[in-house]
């Protein structure tokens, strides 16, 4: 069996309602769980942008990408492996009050990309941002104090080479 | 002034006028042609059928039995006449009828333009009466779907629904209107579509894959070709002749690509496949390069893909980017219209000839014919076989007619013994393989080709699949021939059962009704024959009639069609018996 990896799926759509769905059909027919899932807009106007992380072999992600490419609203889609691109995620811890000035808690924030962003008589909230291993290794730290809530973005992902999208819609204008 | 007046003049012309947005629907598909139209109707979608009702004399809607029925005959309809075949249906049952439809038009390319209606965009989501998510449930079998909630958008909509339905690789779409969207009035002015931003219909060909193409074929010792529908939907039958017979390629079809080229032609080597014909299959094993043109490497064509054509160098002419490397990986791949692709190789290819290559697939086919095809042509035994009835319906047709098979035994039978002199004369249901398809698509192809003789040869378990769309035949009085080849057995099936399953015959027994009487109860004449020596007669008499005829043809029970390639066996390890 081919080794499975990360690739990350970037789509550039038309706006409409429904894409999602069509989109996604494709992943579940050949039954491949999404790892992670960001929907934006794209540098180009009126034009939203999907990105999908997925775990699967290399010559599955190329079919896979093919039959997303051919619906008729995408008007392109690349995958990319870790290595091509830039990429984080987000995340945001709520914790007790009473841990606030726990010293053990101050030493995992010093975490370049973690700070907090509200804090309460109750509850103070922790925003952090990074790799998902990052992100990981904080959720790991903080778990013993007993999250209140947890809550992860999907990435986002610049990619290092181009996705020559105005040239895509140029051609077929 | 005379020049500000004529201007005036002008703009009144093209101001547009206000109509309902059930009436734009209609004034949409006449602006694109249509004349006929197949469906059901029900609440969600009743301002359309009145304006159905208006309009009869310009657009003919053909009741059909069953929403199944009309995807169905839409199907056949357009795998006739290449046109996009249009259904309506209403909301929630009426929509969820129309998905096998749907999907078998999907994997087949064929294309469709259906309307659902659906409840008021206030009702949306509410769980109203007969609400259905139909976009959700179509989605994995549309080329496009959309939902309308606002009468303006209706002509954009259409139009877009009509080019992407028959534009690049075919397919279904489907389009929900809401019915306030149906009630609600909008200024009309109608524009086909040409261009859609996202979405590139054929890929731009390129030269050099051409060339490369050609340098394989040129040096090949051993070519082989393998068509499919794509040769019929683009079109390109002349061009595809042309181009084996200039390089003198033997040439095999799959299921749908039948009737593409003649069954006679010298260069015709049959059909590949599960229960293809031998040589073909055998041989795609010892072929050195191996050309698919418009074909997609299905399982049923492959068997299994680990040993199939490993040998060879292939090339891949396809007008489906998503096809290439789905499930044999090229060397050469031809993107774009085969048409095109086909046209421009002919200044790249030498003139070939490969005598002893072709007298390979003769000396395959004689082995055939001695293990399985003399024996069902000229049986021995008592009862009547399949093979002998398509051939005798080929014999008293001349091979001209349009042979709509359903799915089983007798659609393997009506494949591999129908003659084809014609394109678009095999209709049958590849992809999905849906039984009850053949009786409602003869319908849609009778319909679509009213000149041609339509002779549908179905199974005795899928023609009680859609038998009701004989009430369609009674109130359409459409001259359809149809032959139920009666084995009363599940036979496909049971046929697995036999070889893979002990002979435990599990749920595949049927006991049938009086199909004769059935038809009569139509209005539709009807004969049935159990004994060799009336065979050929009642045939004769089916053909004679101008008008619909039903013939049952009583059929040795536990007769099995061969060769096959068992699931998961290699393409040359094809079985004769
Ligand atoms: C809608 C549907 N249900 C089930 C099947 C599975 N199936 C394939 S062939 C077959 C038997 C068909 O029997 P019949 O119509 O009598 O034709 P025969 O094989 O006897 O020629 C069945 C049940 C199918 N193809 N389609």
């Amino acid at each position: 069996m081919e080794e499975k990896q990360n690739f990350t799926v970037s789509v550039y759509t038309e706006n409409n309602v429904g894409i999602l769905n069509r989109l996604s059909a494709i992943f579940l027919k050949r039954h491949i769980n999404i790892e992670s899932m960001n929907v934006s807009k794209s540098e180009i106007d009126h034009v939203h942008r999907f990105t999908f992380v997925v775990i699967v072999p290399k010559t599955l992600i190329r079919k896979v990408v093919g039959q997303l490419e051919k619906q008729i609203e995408v008007i392109g889609a690349f995958y990319h492996t870790e290595d091509e691109i830039i990429y984080h995620e987000t995340a945001m811890f709520k914790l007790s009050s009473e841990f606030l000035y726990d010293e053990k808690i101050q030493d995992k924030l010093k975490f370049r990309r973690a700070h907090i962003v509200t804090i309460t008589e109750r509850y103070f909230v922790i925003e952090a941002s990074g790799l998902k291993e990052d992100i990981d290794r904080m959720y790991d730290k903080l778990k013993p104090y007993g999250l209140l809530q947890f809550v992860r973005s999907g990435r986002i992902a610049i990619t290092r080479p181009k996705m020559a999208i105005s040239e895509l819609l140029k051609e077929t204008i | 002034m005379e020049t500000s007046n004529k201007t005036i003049v002008e703009e009144k012309a093209l101001k547009p006028v206000k109509i309902s947005g059930a009436e734009a629907v209609i004034k949409c598909l006449l602006a694109e042609g249509v004349d006929l139209a197949y469906g059901y109707p029900g609440g969600a979608i009743m301002p359309i059928y009145d304006e159905l009702y208006k309009y009869q004399d310009k657009l003919h809607h053909v009741l059909t039995r069953h929403e199944q029925g009309a995807a169905h005959a839409a199907q056949g309809f357009a795998r006739v006449t290449g046109k996009p075949g249009i259904v309506f249906a209403t909301s929630g049952p009426g929509a969820t009828n129309l998905v096998t439809g749907i999907a078998d038009a999907q994997i087949d390319s064929t294309p469709l333009v259906c309307i659902t209606g659906q409840v008021s965009s206030h009702l949306l989501g509410s769980d109203a009466f007969q609400e259905t998510d139909i976009i959700g449930i179509s989605t994995p079998v549309t080329k496009w779907n959309h939902q309308i909630t606002r009468a303006e958008e209706i002509p954009e909509v259409i139009a877009k629904a009509f080019y992407i339905a028959k534009s690049g690789r075919p397919g279904p779409v489907l389009i929900d209107i809401t019915k306030d969207a149906q009630f609600g009035e909008l200024d009309f002015t109608y524009k086909k579509c040409e261009k859609i931003r996202s979405y590139r219909a054929v890929p731009k060909l390129d030269i050099e894959k051409v060339k490369a193409a050609a340098d394989l074929i040129n040096s090949a010792k051993k070519p082989f070709i393998v068509w499919g529908q794509g040769v019929i939907i683009g079109q390109a039958e002349a061009e595809f002749k042309a181009f084996i017979e200039k390089t003198d390629i033997p040439s095999a079809s799959t299921a749908l690509g039948l009737s593409a080229l003649a069954t006679k032609h010298p260069l015709n080597v049959g059909m590949v496949g599960m229960h293809g014909n031998y040589a073909p299959n055998v041989l795609t094993n010892d072929c050195d390069v191996l050309i698919a043109i418009g074909m997609r490497f299905d399982d049923r064509v492959t068997g299994n893909l680990e040993t199939y054509a490993k040998q060879a160098k292939v090339i891949h002419f396809d007008i489906d980017p998503a096809e290439i490397d789905k499930n044999v990986k090229t060397d050469v791949a031809v993107l774009g219209n085969v048409k095109e692709s086909l046209t421009e190789i002919m200044a790249f290819i030498n003139k070939g000839q490969h005598v002893a290559w072709l007298q390979e697939f003769a000396k395959l086919y004689q082995k055939e014919c001695e293990v399985v095809i003399n024996d069902q042509l000229n049986p021995t035994k008592e009862g009547l076989t399949m093979g002998e009835v398509v051939n005798k319906i080929n014999q008293e047709t001349n091979g001209d007619a349009i042979i709509v098979s359903d799915v089983g035994q007798h659609q393997m039978f009506a494949c591999r013994y129908a003659n084809f002199n014609k394109t678009r004369s095999s209709v049958t249901s590849g992809g999905l393989g849906t039984m009850g398809f053949a009786l409602p698509a003869a319908i849609g192809a009778k319909m679509g080709m009213p000149e041609r003789e339509v002779v549908a040869v179905i199974g005795d378990g899928g023609y009680q699949m859609t038998i009701q769309e004989l009430g369609t035949i009674l109130q359409t009085q459409v001259a359809v021939k149809i032959v139920v080849l009666n084995n009363s057995f599940l036979g496909m099936v049971r046929q697995w059962q036999e070889l893979f399953f002990d002979k435990r015959y599990a749920s595949t027994v049927m006991k049938n009704p009086d199909f004769v009487k059935i038809a009569e109860g139509y209005g539709i004449e009807a004969n049935r024959v159990s004994k060799r020596e009336n065979l050929d007669g009642a045939i004769k008499t089916m053909m004679a009639s101008k008008e619909a005829y039903f013939l049952e043809v009583v059929i040795e029970q536990e007769d099995n069609i061969f060769p096959m390639i068992p699931t998961g066996a290699s393409v040359s390890d094809i079985r004769l018996s």
